[in-house]
């Protein structure tokens, strides 16, 4: 039947709304139909030759999962998340199918507490040792039982040069002032505003009080109409397109753009910032806990956390990948900011009595 | 009309029924139920959720700051709504009365933008308003022109462009919000507009109302169910909007559905998070039954 004389013969909502209803069916099917593939062959190991990969956008090397597939027969399919909130509630009701992931510090912490993580196989892993000692180990992950570290970035103020009098190295551009009125943008992560802003203060970002959430609250609401936007950790297309003049964001996302534009910099402020670290874990319910490994093993050989670290431009704790590295790469100032600034810096931990309160203060700084 | 009973023929009836009710049951109501009664429940440590019939989290979700923050989207919403009448129905007229040859054209026109994902959608619509976008390139140009024209006619230029603030604000939520509903309002508005006795506008132009009044007076109380579906079927999803805010919004653009998604996603609330969301379908709940005590009255014979 002609399409059109469907939409002429619905009389009233309820059958358009069954003609519009039945569209949106066949839609969901078809992409159902695409998931179930029959079964691939085995591998040694006594596991199907696939595995498959949570990761963040634009956060691998160009050819590494081909690489991997040539070197071991395992087909690597990589879905992506954007945040830390999305991949914790998708494993809430249970791993959906997945054999690696990248969590940032402080949610292997809360995901190890919450029996999300499967203990990693040292043995199965040798290339642990490429690892910088100093990132072995580490709070959030005593002796490195369910996570090896993949990278390592501090947040810090993307810029663009030509709109600013001087480089921004204080918050207080973004926090506390309107000079950049209008220009700015924060991130929307409700717990790195927070404790930033503590930072700014002179605080640890770990020893924050319900009174500093209180304070801060306020100073973020006088500061609110200066501020363009909140942003999902998109800020440097924000800072990319002319939208924002000045964006928090991460070292490495603003590397990547550097490339593409010379008129933007990045700078961790003299008072010191956030650290984040992201992950590689093999979550509990893993079906090719065996090929996860090798995958794990595979993504710490130097040579190919080398192209890995080519492409993305974070700063990598691989020591034997950094040393495969360029000089521009080594002394970039902002893949790897000052050590005199880098000592300010501290990692996030796990926090669940404060989260709640950033969280609801955070709504509130956004109706005000 | 001749309907059949379904009373007289129950088997029939059960047999094309079955598949539907099981699809509403285990697709529809079960999820729904488990998430109404995490809005009874407790955060028992990271993953597990304790139903314990506590009412909180209902306490919470009615404090001043979400009561003010669903006053908000309601009145969002109205205007997306109340814009997409205004824009709607002269469109849905036009379809009306367009010609045979046309009709078809005019509404896959309609349609055309379901073919695309809301997202995809959404951010075409970003590029086109961004600080260096098209729209302001567009004024950009305009503007230099007519700078220009003054210059050649030996006046002062104007000032140089400063681009407009056409994204991340609450303008843009809304002209986004009304590009992403307008269809649904403009198909009810066409489907109640083209079952429209045409007899009953020319007599009331005959007997010397003119255009306007025509319309105010025998169109719009002719297509008012169609004017009230269109206003439902715009209303209700704009309310749970929470894709165009959270893109096109700016600091103060969040709605209830942003601040919903937030306790699923961040701050990892759940109970908090289904409180809010059944409020939510409560509102809508009162705004059908509102509409159908409506459809009681006997419609104009």
């Amino acid at each position: 039947m002609d399409p059109f004389e469907v939409i002429k013969q619905t009389r009233g909502r309820r059958s358009l709304l069954q003609a519009l209803g039945v569209a949106a069916v066949g839609i969901s099917f078809g992409g159902l139909a695409a998931c179930s593939k029959g079964e691939g062959k085995k591998l040694a190991n006594g596991e199907e030759a696939k595995l498959n990969f949570y990761n963040w956008d634009t956060y691998i090397g160009e050819t590494t999962l081909d690489d991997f597939k040539q070197a071991t027969g395992v087909d690597v399919t990589m879905d992506l998340f954007d945040s830390n909130d999305v991949l914790f509630a998708k494993f809430k009701a249970g791993n959906p199918g997945y054999d690696v992931i990248v969590p940032s510090n402080d949610f292997v912490e809360r995901m190890a507490k919450a029996d999300m993580l499967m203990p990693l196989d040292h043995a199965q892993i040798p290339n642990k040792k490429n690892i910088d000692a100093a990132y072995i180990n580490v709070e959030y992950d005593l002796q490195r039982k369910y996570s090896m570290p993949y990278t390592w970035l501090a947040l810090g103020i993307g810029y663009r040069k030509s709109k600013v009098k001087a480089a921004p190295d204080s918050w207080k551009v973004l926090f506390d002032s309107a000079e950049y009125a209008g220009r700015i943008a924060w991130l929307s992560e409700a717990g790195d505003m927070f404790r930033l802003y503590g930072k700014y203060l002179g605080k640890s970002v770990n020893a924050l009080t319900p009174a500093d959430i209180a304070t801060i609250e306020k100073m973020m609401i006088k500061q609110k109409p200066n501020v363009k936007k909140f942003h999902e950790d998109d800020g440097q297309d924000l800072l990319l397109k002319g939208d924002c003049d000045l964006v928090l964001e991460y070292n490495g996302d603003i590397a990547q753009i550097m490339v593409e534009d010379k008129d933007i910099d990045f700078v961790v402020p003299k008072e010191g910032s956030q650290l984040n670290s992201d992950n590689l874990c093999i979550p509990k319910g893993a079906p090719h806990p065996k090929n996860a490994h090798a995958f794990i093993n595979y993504m710490l050989d130097a040579e190919v956390d080398k192209k890995i670290t080519e492409t993305i431009l974070f700063p990598t704790p691989n020591s034997a990948a950094k040393a495969l590295m360029p000089d521009s790469y080594k002394n970039n100032p902002v893949i790897f900011p000052p050590a005199d600034v880098l000592a300010k810096c501290e990692y996030a931990r796990f926090n669940p009595e404060l989260q709640p309160l950033y969280e609801e203060a955070f709504t509130r700084v956004r109706a005000a | 009309m001749a309907e059949q009973d379904w009373k007289t023929n129950r088997r029939v009836f059960a047999a094309v029924s079955l598949p539907t009710l099981f699809w509403i049951i285990v697709f529809f109501v079960v999820p729904m139920a488990i998430v109404w009664l995490y809005s009874f429940g407790e955060n028992k440590g990271l993953t597990e959720i304790d139903i314990s019939g506590t009412l909180d989290n209902y306490k919470r979700a009615t404090e001043w700051l979400y009561v003010t923050i669903f006053g908000k989207s309601f009145a969002v919403a109205a205007l997306v709504t109340l814009i997409c009448l205004i824009v709607g129905f002269p469109v849905a007229m036009a379809i009306t009365f367009a010609g045979e040859k046309w009709r078809p054209w005019l509404l896959l026109g309609i349609m055309l933008p379901f073919w695309t994902n809301l997202l995809v959608r959404t951010y075409a619509l970003m590029i086109l308003l961004g600080s260096q976008g098209y729209a302001n390139k567009g004024l950009g140009a305009l503007w230099e022109g007519t700078s220009w024209v003054k210059t050649l006619v030996g006046l002062q230029p104007l000032p140089t462009w400063e681009p407009v603030q056409l994204l991340f604000n609450n303008f843009a939520v809304v002209f986004g919000l009304v590009y992403v509903h307008l269809p649904f309002m403009v198909l009810p508005l066409y489907a109640a507009l083209d079952r429209l006795d045409r007899s009953l506008i020319e007599a009331s132009l005959d007997l010397g109302a003119g255009h306007f009044r025509t319309i105010m007076r025998i169109v719009v109380p002719l297509a008012a169910p169609g004017i009230v579906a269109g206003v439902m079927i715009t209303l209700i999803p704009a309310l749970g909007a929470y894709l165009t805010p959270d893109l096109m919004g700016g600091t103060d653009s969040q709605m209830i559905a942003n601040v919903i998604e937030r306790q699923f996603k961040k701050a990892n609330d759940w109970p908090f998070g289904a409180a809010l969301s059944f409020l939510l379908i409560y509102a809508m709940f009162a705004l059908i039954a509102i509409q159908s005590m409506r459809r009681k009255v006997p419609e104009v014979g």
